[in-house]
């Protein structure tokens, strides 16, 4: 499905900011693997899944979709495979647009765009549809303007568009946490429905350890651009947020710099 | 003959000469509003229209033939200061300075001198002066040519209604919203920041053209300023749109009222005229109409919450915990 072989990228070369955001990541996505992943400070989470999307090109390595070798690809033609929902829920969508208009260019990602309606009579059908199972009352205010929504009700409407047209790798970037606790438990769960109901595979960063931990099948905890650890299945399941900061302090020989993520410790969403 | 008269007689002029900006006026829209892109081009393109058509049409190129190319050169002027910006990597201010300042050679180059007439008695005009004056024109005539250039200017609302309505509008309009969010959805922001500055720019190349019929002549200086023009049509048109249509100001209601924004700045402009501004300080006035338009909404909104506000309801709580305490 995704591969990576020995990613890297450092960013401002030859200054005093020079910083090796990805030392050469390398890992193998299976069909319908949701993978969670955590990591302190500037250990390359986010970045990785930037790399993923083309955000900007990567220095060396392969990024491998479908068996496809994308690496070469700008961001807007690597879209064609991948979904994404990012942390502002300003980023995913357009305000000045309408609900349905933002749907309707989500469905039309990977396709080439002509000089055809924007948005189809029969399509709104399918969208008011669509906007029913998020259960926010959107299927009413489909002519609404985005920026009028809040922000969990944009990221709910993001992941509807990242997984409209059917990505072949879902990308989530701490997409929570910018909400509040409740709302975001609903995105969180409204996204696992999403990836188990279409069969997607996924990668969700987050700095929520329990959520990890209860979200998805396979788990990995990355550490100075690197991939320091990969559990997935049984083994997973068992995961506590002890054994998981015992882990980190094994294997990078430092303690966890992410303040947020151990804050969030106790946190049961 | 009283100012009164002098207004209603030179009230179909105005309204011509602004519904001719107003062409001018929705590529503003299209990419101050639409694309969020500061495009100074517009000064050196409208030049361009100009001088293209009134060189077409004194060669004996038919009038509409010479509006098209005066839309195709003004596509060209957009399609350079797109390039510089997508391409080379210039902001876009910058691209659009440059592109207008090059403009200024190009445009001496299409006349060869700094002015060129095109006179209304030799060649049969789209659009001019002529048709409109209340003196020596039948008044059907005039009402008559006012509607003309109505329907010119609908023709075009109504296909870039159209436009913005089809996938490639969709893209341009993400684009300008949210980038990320644009290219997240596949689409190539670059192409479209590009096609929508060549739109822009070839509907004031157009606007050009008929301003240069419109006044008899293009000149190497008729573009000057005429983003400020613009800029303060689109924003009288908004800001009246919104004041009569609240949250219905819908997209075509917003094109429709960028022209019309155009019509009541020239209107507005020939008032202060007749109450004695000199024209050379008409400049001065689009200028200072843009800078009310924009600061009255700002200092509007600083009111609500400001600093000095705040102060003062400090300086009142601590007068009233003062008086408690001495109780």
């Amino acid at each position: 499905m995704l591969e990576l072989i020995d990613v890297k990228k450092t960013f401002n070369v030859g200054t005093i900011n020079e910083k090796k955001a990805l030392n050469g990541v390398s890992i193998k996505l299976d069909e319908g693997d949701f993978v969670t992943i955590i990591g302190g400070n500037g250990a390359g989470k986010s970045t990785t899944l930037n790399a993923i999307a083309g955000v900007w090109p990567i220095d060396s390595g392969s990024i491998i979709i479908n068996g496809k070798n994308v690496a070469g690809l700008p961001e807007h033609k690597r879209a064609a495979f991948i979904g994404r929902v990012f942390q502002d829920p300003m980023t995913g969508t357009a305000a000045t647009m309408e609900i349905q208009e933002n749907l309707a260019l989500a469905k039309r990602r990977g396709n080439t765009r002509g000089l055809g309606w924007g948005i189809k009579r029969s399509e709104r059908e399918e969208y008011h549809e669509l906007l029913k199972t998020l259960d926010l009352g959107l299927e009413d205010r489909m002519t609404s303007k985005v920026g009028l929504l809040s922000g969990g009700q944009r990221q709910a409407l993001t992941l509807l568009m990242a997984t409209l047209k059917k990505p072949d790798i879902l990308l989530l970037d701490e997409h929570t946490a910018a909400l509040d606790p409740k709302t975001a438990a609903k995105v969180l769960e409204l996204s696992d429905k999403i990836i188990e109901e279409n069969h997607l595979t996924a990668m969700m960063v987050t700095h929520n350890m329990s959520a990890a931990i209860k979200h998805g099948n396979r788990l990995i905890m990355m550490n100075g651009g690197r991939i320091i650890y990969d559990v997935k299945g049984e083994e997973k399941k068992k995961l506590t947020v002890d054994m998981l900061l015992e882990k980190f302090e094994e294997a990078s020989g430092t303690m966890l710099n992410n303040d947020r993520m151990l804050l969030s410790k106790h946190n049961d969403i | 003959m009283t100012a009164l008269t002098t207004f209603v007689n030179a009230l179909p002029g105005n309204i011509s000469q602004g519904l001719i900006w107003g062409v001018l006026a929705i590529g503003v829209f299209i990419t101050y509003k639409i694309l969020d892109f500061p495009d100074l081009t517009v000064d050196g393109s409208l030049g361009t229209g100009g001088a293209v058509a009134v060189m077409l049409i004194t060669n004996g190129v038919p009038v509409p033939i010479a509006l098209i190319a005066a839309f195709i050169s003004g596509c060209l002027a957009g399609l350079i200061t797109g390039l510089l910006n997508a391409l080379l990597g210039i902001p876009g201010i910058l691209a659009g300075i440059l592109t207008q300042l090059a403009l200024y050679s190009v445009n001496l180059d299409i006349m060869g001198q700094s002015n060129r007439p095109v006179s209304v008695d030799k060649y049969p005009l789209l659009v001019s002066q002529r048709y409109v004056m209340t003196q020596g024109n039948e008044l059907i005539i005039v009402i008559l040519e006012v509607l003309k250039i109505i329907v010119i200017v609908g023709i075009l609302i109504a296909a870039l209604y159209w436009f913005f309505g089809t996938e490639y509008g969709f893209t341009i309009r993400a684009t300008g919203c949210n980038s990320n969010m644009a290219r997240a959805q596949g689409i190539n922001t670059k192409k479209s920041t590009v096609i929508a500055l060549v739109l822009s720019n070839g509907l004031v190349g157009l606007s050009g053209g008929l301003l240069a019929q419109y006044q008899g002549f293009a000149d190497v200086n008729m573009g000057r300023g005429a983003i400020v023009i613009g800029l303060a049509a689109v924003i009288i048109g908004e800001v009246l749109g919104s004041v009569i249509f609240r949250k219905r100001f819908n997209f075509v209601a917003m094109l429709s009222f960028t022209a019309i924004g155009a019509i009541i700045y020239f209107i507005v402009l020939q008032i202060v005229m007749l109450l004695g501004l000199p024209s050379a300080n008409n400049k001065l006035f689009s200028a200072v109409v843009v800078v009310i338009f924009l600061a009255v909404p700002y200092l509007r909104n600083a009111a609500k919450t400001s600093y000095g506000r705040a102060a003062k309801n400090a300086a009142a709580r601590s007068i009233v915990k003062g008086d408690s305490e001495d109780a």
